[in-house]
């Protein structure tokens, strides 16, 4: 058992239909009957439509329906809703325009859906799209982020005057002040958080599949959030009641936050399905990834360090201008202010913060979650000052972490800004990266490269992260229009297989294999018969998916409650079989057993005796060994850790090579260490790309530049090193397995990291910052103008 | 315009009438229903998600029209086990961990599996540089490395 | 992809003969560039030409001083040919940096020197190592094949069968390459042929070029000290996100003096 309980690096159960090629991804789905959908996108960054003439489109051949805004809106459609309503620092409510599935008014960014043909084969609603005439009238676009919210930029909603959606603040303003007053040195600094496209493999797809027999909706979806989805085109816009839709999120190709939101096209595939009578499929082109993906990042910050003479912090100001892009998409609100403001304490005792966001709206992509969503934003600012600060000072980097670290015997630790750490030890992560990296003999490792004629650098970063946002109560106080638990059921057969459903979803995260595991470890199951079932809201009794790395802290606790529940039937079973009293009864590793005898039943002939109960306590107690369990956290969860990497600049091309990585991460309890490895990796892989060369470009008219591989560089294997994992352990405090979550730090920690050394490398050239990416020709230019 | 081609697919000998302009990656999935060959960049090449082997070489299926591969035989995932035999690239993929959505995953196999048989004993930098055609957005390509490592060792 | 006729003749008359008369048909070699452009739209075409079939456009040949490279021949047969690699490392070793494993597989050396993508990196093997692109209607020298942005000085009706490139004492290629598509920031070819030294740069401008000052300073010394100091003047060179005219003028200088050192 131990092979494959808690803490065992199992083999993945998933891969096997992935090694094989016989996945079910929404795009390998086809349904009887099924049409195709091409959506007509505008051209331009802003305009208004002053007319869709569909004729011609709707004689092309194979045409069965064109739609366009118009449509939509005498069907009585509604707006695709942002789910949380930030509450703005002069007690107003945020500025939140509508976002209609076909725009019809005006287009706002380039890639806004107009309209959709539906054909016979892709290629013919394709050939038939370049017919729909849109008469548009383009207006000025408001593309600069900087700009935006300045006088005389162009308006993008009659609902946001000058562009702004909202202006908030968190922490105590008068105690930052107070605190600078007295600072013996302030370390300053403007950067950019550069704007990062998801671009997870799979691209996202949907088929909208109308039952006339009985009225449903079936939509198949790329989905991390299936239940969601069905909530929003419910409840918001409206397609149908939530019990007639089913929603199915299958097998999904990476998510990086990108397949949480519910998109215009989703919705409108839906709903078409009803309108022409048939099965609706529709798949992105990678082009339209680019342009209709939610994006990620994308902010202006101006930050202050408040110190002290020994280099203690004081207070921390932080002043942010937050892109939302053109409209604001589920979650947009949240991201730079909840899971942003919220982290500011970083892992340091600072003693006042306080942090003003604007967040405005321009006329590009919508911008949202991607993997990290916020708490990147809030390390990259934190890390790059304290290393500023460090530098101003001469101060060793890792020394003035040290001095300002929460304590490891300071938990809980209430922060500044409104949450409350509950375990963790930051000088145990930072003290064996060091060792790892043998970052005291890191000078030798300069000088010798110096002799290569390669400049070395060393960086680290120190970052905490807020997973499984939590609770419901608070976070609907702090303007969520969901609640934050999660489901999940057990499900014994009367052959005593288990089935899991849970409403967490899985897209590279293997829940099919970590769930099993847990199950297997609680229950005395053996592995093999476990199944893991997510993904369809027709068989999951409800879910709020994955994101925020919460699916096992959340998800996996909901599991843990129902197994408790299946556990204390199963005594009140073991009681009636074994004629004892339910509380001399005990369970442990399969087995309940009377205790100090060796009469016992197994949890399987449990489960026979609950489905074929023929001598069971009928009169007490229902048939059947099957519990739910909705679980809703008392807190986030806060992994934290250490991040340090080498890195060599090419002098003469500016060419950054990553040549070292240690990631040294506080995960709490480890399931599988051989998948938290793989996710760290991987996240780090999202970082070190948005820290060297990923970045969405606009040109001034709102076109985006970087619409393709060919221009968007995502990293390769070349240009990455194998990165070093390793762990340590305090328990989250409040949830049942001890565990915090692991899917985002890589691409938390990795940009500050990476940059920190980037300037280390170039420090003796006088170079205090660089901007992300920090690309060859940026570096270069660094290099350049300072020699 | 359509035009009929005679192309074998994981050693099954299909004859098919398709349409001109039908991508050989649209073939094998929609005419063939073999969806384990996946399509991420759409119409660049730059991701290899579509990687199959033609006449034992790896192209990306989706730079190339089927009407181009009549006369070709081609392999995709589906037929990389033999006999009911997994190949060793898919236990090792399994075993090191070297896949998470999965969607990246059969078309680094069809590119490695023939970049093993001509170089059965890569370093780490060479097989890193093979992989420079396929993007995979979950691993950090850390334990895919690993993994083809491993395959040459147990394939020698 | 719009809809278009489909011909695979097997015999560069044939081909030609298809071709006549039919202003939007195209011939395709190995298609790397022509399926993406009709898959996005960016082309309509009545009639697409392969020439795959075509077997006398086909195989690589050394006799005497010289590489004879059919047009249909793919990147990675000249990559990993022993004769190519002995008569001329350097043309081995571009076709092995060209794209990755599977653009190589398809892609020809005839459709890249013909499309004369100003990225392309065999164009610029073409122009250092001086050699001859033959057609089916004439042989055309290196310096007056390579015209301007994707023109070359191939007439209507005329097709590559061949490239033949002599062989040089040293050569090098040096690629700076985009780390998102692959293509060349800067791909700088330095060949030295007893006194003579020609260097072509590709990825800088709108077509590959050979670059004088390189050129008169390594005849007087073939080592990268020789052009430490040359200054590269890059006003028409291209400037995007990726790289302004200025990095590329820089890199130019950094490549060439790179090619040199690793010239073999």
């Amino acid at each position: 058992m131990a092979d494959t309980g808690i803490g065992a690096s199992v083999r993945r159960k998933e891969d096997q239909r992935f090694i094989t090629g016989r996945g079910h991804y929404t795009d390998d789905l086809n349904r009887p009957g099924q049409a195709y959908a091409f959506f007509v996108r505008s051209p331009h960054a802003h305009a208004r439509i002053k007319s869709v003439n569909t004729a011609a489109a709707a004689r092309s051949p194979g045409v069965i329906g064109v739609f366009t805004g118009q449509d939509v809106a005498a069907d009585k459609l509604g707006s695709i809703p942002c789910g949380w309503g930030v509450t703005q620092k002069d007690g107003k409510p945020m500025n939140a325009p509508p976002h209609m599935p076909l725009a019809a008014d005006k287009a706002r960014y380039v890639g806004d859906q107009v309209a959709l043909v539906v054909a016979e084969t892709y290629n013919q609603a394709r050939d038939a799209a370049e017919k729909v005439v849109v008469d548009y009238e383009v207006l000025p676009a408001s593309v600069d982020l900087a700009a935006t919210a300045k006088k005389g930029a162009p308006v993008i909603h009659d609902q946001a005057p000058n562009n702004v959606c909202f202006v908030w603040g968190l922490g105590d303003e008068a105690a930052t002040k107070a605190a600078f007053a007295k600072a013996h040195h302030v370390a300053k600094l403007n950067l950019v958080n550069n704007r990062v496209i998801p671009n997870a493999i799979e691209p996202r797809a949907a088929i909208g599949d109308f039952d006339t027999g009985d009225d449903s909706y079936t939509l198949y979806v790329t989905s991390q959030n299936p239940h969601l989805a069905r909530l929003v085109i419910s409840a918001f816009v409206q397609i149908a009641p939530e019990s007639k839709l089913r929603v199915v999120a299958p097998d999904v190709g990476g998510g990086f936050g990108s397949k949480i939101f519910i998109y215009a096209e989703e919705c409108v595939v839906t709903w078409a399905s009803r309108k022409v009578g048939r099965p609706v499929k529709w798949t992105a082109e990678r082009f339209e990834s680019f342009l209709s993906d939610a994006h990620g990042r994308d902010h202006l910050t101006h930050v202050e360090l408040a110190l002290d003479k020994d280099g203690k912090f004081l207070g921390l100001r932080v002043d942010t201008t937050a892109n939302m892009g053109a409209y604001l998409s589920n979650f947009a609100s949240a991201i730079p202010t909840y899971l942003y403001g919220t982290l500011l304490q970083g892992v340091y005792t600072t003693a006042a913060i306080y942090c003003e966001v604007t967040s405005v709206f321009t006329n590009t992509v919508p911008v949202d979650a991607v993997r990290g969503a916020g708490r990147p934003e809030a390390t990259y600012l934190i890390e790059r000052i304290v290393d500023v600060a460090a530098s101003d000072m001469g101060i060793d980097r890792a020394e003035i972490r040290r001095r300002n670290f929460i304590a490891a015997i300071a938990f809980p630790y209430q922060t500044q800004v409104a949450l409350q750490y509950d375990s963790g030890n930051y000088g145990a992560s930072l003290e064996k990266a060091l060792t790892m990296i043998d970052y005291a003999g890191f000078e030798k490792r300069r000088k010798e490269a110096a002799g290569r004629g390669k400049l070395r650098g060393i960086g680290l970063a120190s970052y905490i992260e807020a997973c499984g946002i939590a609770p419901s109560q608070v976070v609907g106080s702090l303007g969520a229009g969901v609640g934050l638990y999660e489901a999940g059921q057990v499900r014994f057969d009367a052959t005593g297989n288990v089935t899991v459903f849970t409403g967490s979803h899985t897209h590279g995260q293997s829940h099919e294999t970590t769930f099993a595991q847990i199950v297997s470890d609680y229950l005395g199951v053996p592995f093999e018969k476990i199944e893991v079932v997510h993904g369809d809201s027709g068989r999951i009794p409800f879910g709020m998916g994955t994101y925020g790395s919460r699916s096992l802290a959340v998800g996996g606790s909901a599991i843990v409650r129902a197994m408790d529940k299946v556990i204390a039937k199963g005594r009140r079973i073991a009681a009636h079989l074994l004629e004892a009293s339910e509380a001399d009864i005990e369970f442990k590793a399969g087995k309940f057993s009377v205790k100090g005898t060796d009469r016992a039943k197994t949890i399987g002939e449990i489960a026979f005796a609950a489905y074929v109960p023929h001598n069971y306590p009928l009169s007490e107690l229902e048939p059947g060994l099957d519990e739910t369990a909705f679980y809703d956290p008392a807190n986030f969860t806060f992994p934290a850790g250490t991040h340090v990497c080498e890195v060599e600049i090419d002098r003469d091309t500016g060419v950054v090579a990553v040549e070292r990585w240690v990631a040294v991460d506080d995960f709490g309890r480890i399931i599988n260490p051989m998948v938290v490895a793989g996710q760290v990796q991987g996240g780090v892989a999202h970082g070190v790309g948005q820290a060297l060369c990923e970045a969405a470009v606009y040109d001034k008219s709102g076109q985006l530049l970087t619409g393709s591989y060919m221009d968007y560089c995502m990293p390769r294997a070349g240009d990455l090193p194998s990165i070093e994992v390793d762990t340590t352990v305090t328990l989250c405090t409040h949830n049942p397995l001890g565990v915090k979550g692991c899917g985002e730090t890589g691409a938390i920690a990795a940009p500050a990291t990476l940059i920190n050394a980037i300037v280390d490398a170039l420090a003796p050239l006088g170079v205090k910052h660089i901007e992300m990416p920090a690309t060859s020709q940026r570096v270069w230019q660094a290099i350049h103008s300072a020699s | 315009m359509n035009r009929t081609v005679n192309i074998t697919v994981n050693g099954v000998a299909y004859q098919e009438t398709v349409p001109i302009r039908m991508l050989l990656v649209d073939f094998i999935r929609d005419r063939l229903g073999l969806t384990g060959t996946h399509i991420s960049c759409t119409y660049e090449g730059r991701c290899g998600a579509c990687t199959v082997q033609v006449n034992g070489e790896a192209v990306k299926s989706c730079m190339l029209l089927a009407v181009q591969a009549d006369g070709d035989s081609v392999t995709t995932i589906e037929g990389l086990s033999k006999d009911g035999q997994p190949h060793p690239l898919q236990q090792t993929f399994n075993e090191h961990h070297a896949l998470q959505c999965g969607y990246c995953t059969p078309g680094i196999l069809m590119n490695i599996e023939e970049f093993l048989r001509k170089n059965p004993r890569p370093s780490e930098t060479e097989i890193r540089h093979a992989l420079i055609g396929n993007i995979c957005r979950c691993t950090g390509y850390v334990h895919i490395v690993e993994a083809i490592a491993a395959a040459a060792d147990r394939m020698r | 992809m719009h809809d278009f006729r489909y011909h695979r003749p097997s015999s560069v008359d044939e081909a030609v003969k298809l071709l006549a008369g039919k202003s939007d048909a195209r011939v395709m070699a190995g298609g790397m560039t022509l399926i993406p452009t009709l898959k996005q739209r960016l082309a309509k075409l009545t009639d697409v030409i392969d020439l795959a079939a075509i077997k006398e456009l086909k195989g690589i040949k050394v006799e005497g001083k010289a590489v004879t490279i059919g047009a249909m021949t793919p990147h990675h047969e000249v990559a990993s040919s022993i004769a190519v690699k002995k008569a001329i490392p350097a043309l081995a070793a571009l076709a092995a940096g060209i794209g990755d494993p599977h653009v190589r597989h398809r892609g020809t050396i005839g459709g890249a020197v013909a499309n004369n993508d100003p990225t392309a990196d065999y164009t610029a093997a073409v122009l250092a190592l001086n050699a001859t692109v033959k057609t089916n209607k004439r042989s055309i020298a290196a310096d007056s094949f390579f015209k301007g942005l994707f023109e070359t000085a191939l007439g209507e009706g005329e097709l590559i069968t061949a490239v033949s490139f002599p062989v040089v004492d040293k050569a090098a290629y040096m690629k700076f390459a985009n780390p998102a598509s692959r293509y060349a920031i800067v791909g700088v070819f330095v060949a030295k042929s007893g006194a003579s030294v020609r260097t072509a740069v590709t990825g800088a401008a709108s077509c590959v070029f050979r670059c004088a000052p390189i050129e008169t300073a390594l005849a007087k010394s073939f080592a990268p000290e020789a052009i430490a100091s040359v200054m590269i003047d890059g006003k028409d060179f291209n400037s995007d996100i990726h790289a302004s005219a200025e990095y590329r003028a820089h890199l130019v200088r950094v490549m060439a003096q790179r090619a040199v050192a690793a010239a073999a």
